[in-house]
């Protein structure tokens, strides 16, 4: 690299014609650089020492001293043109090259590794959580209580007779020795009984858990299963009440659409019963109604067994399968898809149901 | 309970044209859920007609067996065969080819004609066979799909008809007729019977019905009939096992007719297979009233009958042929021979009616619900008998069917009923109920009228009375289940329609939201979850061994485990005392079908008794327990903490191009531990652990501060991973998060955050090869003080310059003052300090 330009004559600092034709020639060269390092030697062969403006100026302290002032102001002006190209330039040319070396950085990001593993939730605790919120939501509290209970807690205090064939239909594990009267819940109705022993009334509560019945597995029965139940103990608690919480609770299940049916049962613990189906308008095939669950207003034998008087309170109770809701909401076909644990099935929902 | 139409529509207003489907959809409103439909139609088509055979020639075949080549005329002689189609001869008289040798010429027969399609999906049609066009089919019961008799065709003159030839034998047979079947809820035995479900019909559709009682004529009162006594010494809660034993006798029938098509095909629909003329007879009441009742061999009894408990060591062989131990609560039927009937159950063999059987005495009676249900429960015989007795069934019923069967055998089997009968016991209370006049509204939510309220329980049979505050109510004979002043709430809101209830949404008190374990277990359970673990479920039965390997660190050491008394499966007949037995299951699982790395937890409770079991007693429903009771109740419940367990095989993500996995390891195990601690603000004290169930030198025990052991991580024993075909190198974790739950601090202090720089400072040091780096870390930060901010491991190294049997610790130090800026020397004394601690506790010696 020549800081100098070959050949080149010093201009004369007072000679406009030719200071104007260096800087010309000197401008020309800086827009044609094309790079910060073409730009460099633009700069060096026009700026440099020995470049013909710097030589030019050089010679303004050998003029005579009326001169001086003239040839000053001509290359000041002259040298600040091409200053000011030079520094115009190289912000275009530093753009450029900043803007060049991030594109050569260019990367696949659809070959990106995936570094960190997804977890998941299991749908139905994830489904158990979301069934809380809402209750939670209305101002009831969670409930829940020992899987392995007593038998009084699980059958008696909810009004099933010793040798009624109620309590044979629940399918229940006992566990031994047959004196101590200890079993499997076959639902969480124990729960409810536990609730109206140890809080106040009024009793607004939900009691999610696993329940345990002795079917074996196949792809609509399981051994061991979850359900939620409700309990309202209030005053002047009605059927009407019962239909508004649950109609309340399906539309934040299943939408604005959803509305419930109540059709006449049986159950021990309740009297009137009722079963509980539901119009699902998003379900599979059709919006059709579809078995949700049981309920009914407490049966005042229930309410004597925790203390609470009958006469002076009523109360409703509702109990849904997890599993069934699941499977009819997310349209999950078999029930063992759930239960054995196959890692696809929880990754498949991951944190969402 | 399957209900044929035809029978309905016999009491009950049933449209012409409804199909089983209609009637069930009418039945669901008054609380029957629908089962199944049954129609004989979906599977059999005709045309299927009476024929007469007019010839038949043996052709004997080459084969060895004979057929007969018959001619059978379809249509009356002198008539067109107004038939048409494929194979249908126009002269009305058909040729068949039929294997079957149990019929003769002028025999009426069924015939299915082709075009006709049998079930199975067979197709009749005219075929060649045996040198001849066979044209339909002379067929069997089995053929027709009404029996499973299948040794010969059916002669219709051996069940009593002489049809006119070209009758439609479907209608003969009663195959156009079809049943609803519907789930009887267990507190309504009434309508385990056509005259209850009829009854609900009416009260479903709001037409009327006629009680089938009504059309029976018994007589008011029994005399002079078969001796009977009823001494039941020994009552179940006060309750004689027998209140009503009525008997009846028949004489001089003939119990080897058959039973009428019309009969047996109601039977049939019904779900109840025929067996005789008389056992018909007794079935076919028993499904139209409701009342079991049951004939025996009048000529087998010896002497009166006594209805009594058993004695010790009394045996009965029943109709089933097998010989059963009686206990002293089972209530017998016994003459002067011993026990000839388990009441309410089953009968005895000895007094069993037979084909040659020409005298019967008719039993209907009324029984105890609980003595049948232990009965039947001790001997493991549901009956038909005994659905209905646990359930309960009308007292007042019992003469009238009774009579009802006395009838039938008179006139089907052509017996002649005596005059003389007995009929014993005595008739319960009826129960009358107050129902104050708003409760019911009140209780429903519907402001119901006079009307509907009286209208609703006079429908049901009940009567009803005004008062100046409401209504005295006497629940109907049959309803054993109307006993208090909500059942009758249910029943008129059942009769005015559920769907009349309106909707009002309670507004609960202020409430508390989740409680503080709830929201803790929550937090736990989604921070693995975003840590990148897959929450997974498994059973908690598990085998005695996976307990005493899982359950119990020391090996041979015994921890006590619940046992089912009626597991699923023996092998697994135990409570699981951890969860990792059911969740390395899983993983060997998910492993088995291909997905080699794994993270799999799971949260639950394990099952950990202790010195009480349960309750020897349990005290009575519809009362509060004392508080002694209660909390013997409460005693007795095994405790059940809140587990969490992972497993951890493979590697950490995916292999990708840019990216090499990272194998699990035993600091993984450890590290989801240290993450549920964190989650829960709880220190977690690690120390090198021994656990049957882990590698002896990788297993890490996890305690509280206060020194309880809470769970253990670590590497897997590679001989428990073998065992279980799971990869070596596999780890896993268990924690007792309840103990954890129950240690996180209420609340937690601020602490000052200084603005003052920090200091930092490394040092090494080389001390024996088995002290825990945790442990010097402890002694480090015990021995620099207050100044001391943070201090962690940053290397760990052994080998060339450090002494066999040592290893140098590098740790670096981070001191900070509250109130100035540390002086160098300020921070190295401090760090001298420290390093004075490892020295005197574990002979460090600073590198």
């Amino acid at each position: 690299m020549t800081d100098t330009l070959p050949g080149a004559a010093i201009p004369n600092p007072l000679d406009e014609a030719a200071i104007t034709a260096a800087v010309e020639d000197a401008i020309a060269a800086i827009e044609a650089a094309s790079s910060l390092d073409e730009l460099k030697a633009v700069r060096l062969a026009h700026t440099g020492e020995k470049s013909p403006l710097s030589l030019a100026n050089r010679e303004i302290g050998g003029l005579a001293k009326e001169h001086k002032a003239a040839a000053g102001k001509l290359m000041g002006s002259s040298r600040g043109r091409v200053n000011q190209a030079l520094a115009a330039r190289t912000l275009v040319l530093e753009a450029e090259n900043d803007a060049r070396i991030l594109i050569e950085e260019t990367v696949d990001v659809t070959a990106g590794p995936r570094r960190r593993r997804a977890g998941a939730r299991h749908p139905l605790s994830t489904l158990q959580d979301r069934v809380s919120d809402i209750f939670v939501g209305m101002g009831w509290e969670i409930a829940e209580g020992p899987e392995v209970e007593s038998e009084w807690f699980n059958f008696d205090a909810l009004n099933f007779k010793p040798d009624h064939p109620a309590r044979e239909m629940q399918d229940t594990f006992f566990v031994e020795p047959p004196e101590a009267h200890l079993l499997m819940r076959t639902h969480t109705s124990p729960v409810q009984v536990r609730s109206m022993l140890e809080r106040e009334v009024p009793i607004y509560v939900l009691c999610p858990g696993k329940v345990f019945r002795t079917d074996e597995l196949d792809a609509t029965h399981t051994p061991v299963f979850h359900q939620f139940e409700g309990l309202a103990i209030d005053k002047n608690l009605s059927m009407a009440d019962l239909r508004g919480t649950l109609e309340h609770f399906a539309r934040q299940m299943f939408g604005d659409e959803a509305s419930i049916r109540l059709r006449p049962n049986y159950f021990p613990f309740t009297e009137p019963s009722a079963e509980l189906d539901i119009w699902h308008p998003g379900a599979k095939g059709g919006p059709r109604w579809i078995e949700w669950g049981g309920c009914g207003m407490v049966n005042p034998n229930v309410l004597r067994a925790a203390g609470i008087d009958p006469d002076i309170y009523s109360g409703f109770a509702f109990g849904m399968g997890i599993e069934r809701t699941l499977m009819f909401r997310n349209e999950v076909g078999d029930m063992r898809d759930m239960i054995e644990g196959d890692v696809r099935f929880s990754e498949h929902f991951g944190m969402e149901i | 309970m399957r209900i044929p139409l035809s029978w309905l529509r016999e009491f009950a207003q049933v449209p012409a044209d409804a199909t089983a489907e209609d009637v069930m959809a009418d039945l669901v409103k008054v609380g029957f859920e629908e089962e199944e439909v049954h129609r004989p139609t979906d599977e059999l088509t005709g045309p299927v007609v009476v024929g007469q055979v007019l010839s038949l020639v043996k052709e004997p075949q080459t084969n060895g067996k004979t057929i007969n080549w018959c001619q059978v005329r379809v249509v009356p002689e002198g008539q067109e065969q107004t038939l048409t189609g494929e194979g249908i001869d126009p002269s009305g008289v058909q040729g068949i080819i039929c294997g079957a040798h149990n019929f003769v010429e002028g025999d009426k027969v069924v015939v299915t004609l082709p075009g006709a399609v049998l079930p199975g999906n067979f197709q009749i049609s005219a075929r060649k066979t045996y040198g001849h066009l066979s044209a339909g089919m002379i067929a069997s019961v089995r053929e027709l799909g009404i029996g499973d008799d299948h040794d010969g065709i059916l002669v219709l003159s051996r069940i009593g008809l002489d049809p006119e030839i070209g009758t439609d034998a479907m209608e003969l047979l009663g195959l156009y007729d079809q049943a609803a079947e519907i789930n009887v809820t267990p507190d309504r035995g009434y309508a385990f019977s056509i005259r209850g479900v009829a009854r609900e019909y009416a009260h479903a559709t709001g037409t009327t019905f006629v009680d089938p009682a009504s059309k029976v004529n018994a007589p008011a009162t029994l005399q002079g009939g078969y001796g009977v006594k009823l001494n039941d010494d020994a009552p179940i809660y006060g309750k004689p096992g027998c209140d009503r034993f009525v008997a009846r006798t028949v004489r001089g029938v003939d119990a080897s007719r058959p039973t009428p098509p019309w009969m047996s095909s109601r039977l049939r629909l019904a779900g109840v297979r025929s067996i005789s003329l008389p056992v018909d007879i007794s079935n076919y009441v028993m499904l139209e009233l409701g009342q079991p009742n049951h004939c025996y061999d009048l000529d087998k009894l010896a002497g009166d009958i006594v209805v009594r408990r058993a004695v010790a060591g009394e045996k009965i062989t029943t109709l089933d042929d097998k010989e059963r131990k009686l206990d002293v609560e089972d209530l017998l039927i016994t003459d002067d021979s011993g026990a000839i009937g388990i009441a309410g159950v089953m009968g005895g063999a000895h007094t069993e009616v037979s084909d040659s059987t020409t005298n019967i005495l008719v039993e209907a009676a009324h029984f105890d619900e609980v003595s049948i249900a232990r009965s039947r429960r001790r001997h493991k015989l549901p009956s038909e008998a005994s659905k209905r007795f646990e359930r309960g069934v009308d007292w007042h019923v019992a003469n009238i069917a009774a009579q009802r069967v006395v009838d039938l055998l008179v006139e089907l089997a052509g017996g002649t009923a005596d005059e003389a009968g007995t009929d014993v016991g005595t008739a319960p209370d009826a129960v009358t109920i107050d129902l104050p006049a708003e409760f019911a509204s009140a209780r429903i939510g519907i402001d119901f009228t006079d009307e509907q309220i009286t209208t609703s329980l006079v429908d049901l049979g009940a009567t009803v009375e005004k008062t100046s505050s409401g209504y005295v109510v006497t629940a109907p004979s049959w309803r054993n289940d109307l006993e208090t002043k909500e059942d009758l709430s249910e029943e008129i809101a059942r009769l005015v329609g559920y769907d009349n209830i309106p909707s009002t949404l309670p507004v609960a008190p202020p409430g508390r939201g989740l409680s503080r374990s709830q929201q803790q277990k929550r937090r736990v359970v989604q921070a693995l979850a975003d840590a990148g673990l897959t929450e997974v479920l498994s059973y908690p039965f598990v085998s005695k061994a996976a307990n005493d390997t899982f359950g119990v660190a020391a090996e041979g050491e015994a921890r006590p485990a619940l046992k089912l008394a009626n597991p699923i499966s023996e092998e697994n007949g135990f409570l699981r005392t951890s969860i990792l037995p059911g969740l390395i299951e899983v993983a060997r699982r998910n492993h088995s079908r291909g997905f080699r790395d794994l993270a799999v937890y799971e949260a639950g409770l394990v099952f950990l008794p202790g010195e009480t079991l349960g309750t020897d007693s349990i005290p009575p429903l519809g009362v509060k327990p004392s508080d002694e009771i209660l909390d013997a109740l409460y005693d007795g419940v095994p405790h059940q903490p809140l587990y969490i367990a992972a497993v951890l095989t493979g590697h950490d993500s995916p292999a990708a191009a840019t990216h090499t996995p990272r194998a699990w390891d035993w600091a993984d195990a450890v590290d989801v531990a240290r993450l549920i601690a964190d989650v829960l603000g709880v220190e977690l004290v690690v120390t090198q652990g021994s656990h049957q169930a882990f590698h002896p030198g990788r297993a890490a025990q996890l305690a509280l501060r206060s020194g309880d052991v809470v769970g253990y991580a670590g590497e897997l024993h590679p001989k428990l991973l073998a065992a279980h075909d799971m990869p070596a190198r596999s780890v896993a974790l268990e924690v007792n998060v309840e103990a954890l739950f129950e240690a996180a601090a209420d609340v937690i202090v601020a602490k000052h955050i200084s603005g003052f720089p920090v200091a930092t400072q490394d040092v090494a040091l080389v001390v024996p090869q088995d002290v825990p780096a945790d442990q010097v870390l402890a002694a480090l930060r015990e021995g620099a003080g207050e100044l001391l901010e943070d201090v962690a491991l940053f290397d760990v190294y052994a080998g060339p310059g450090i002494d066999e049997g040592k290893k140098s610790l590098a740790f670096g130090l981070r001191f900070r003052a509250d109130d100035r800026t540390l002086t160098a020397d300020e921070a190295s004394e401090a760090r001298a300090a420290a390093v004075a601690v490892t020295a005197e506790r574990f002979g460090a010696v600073q590198r």
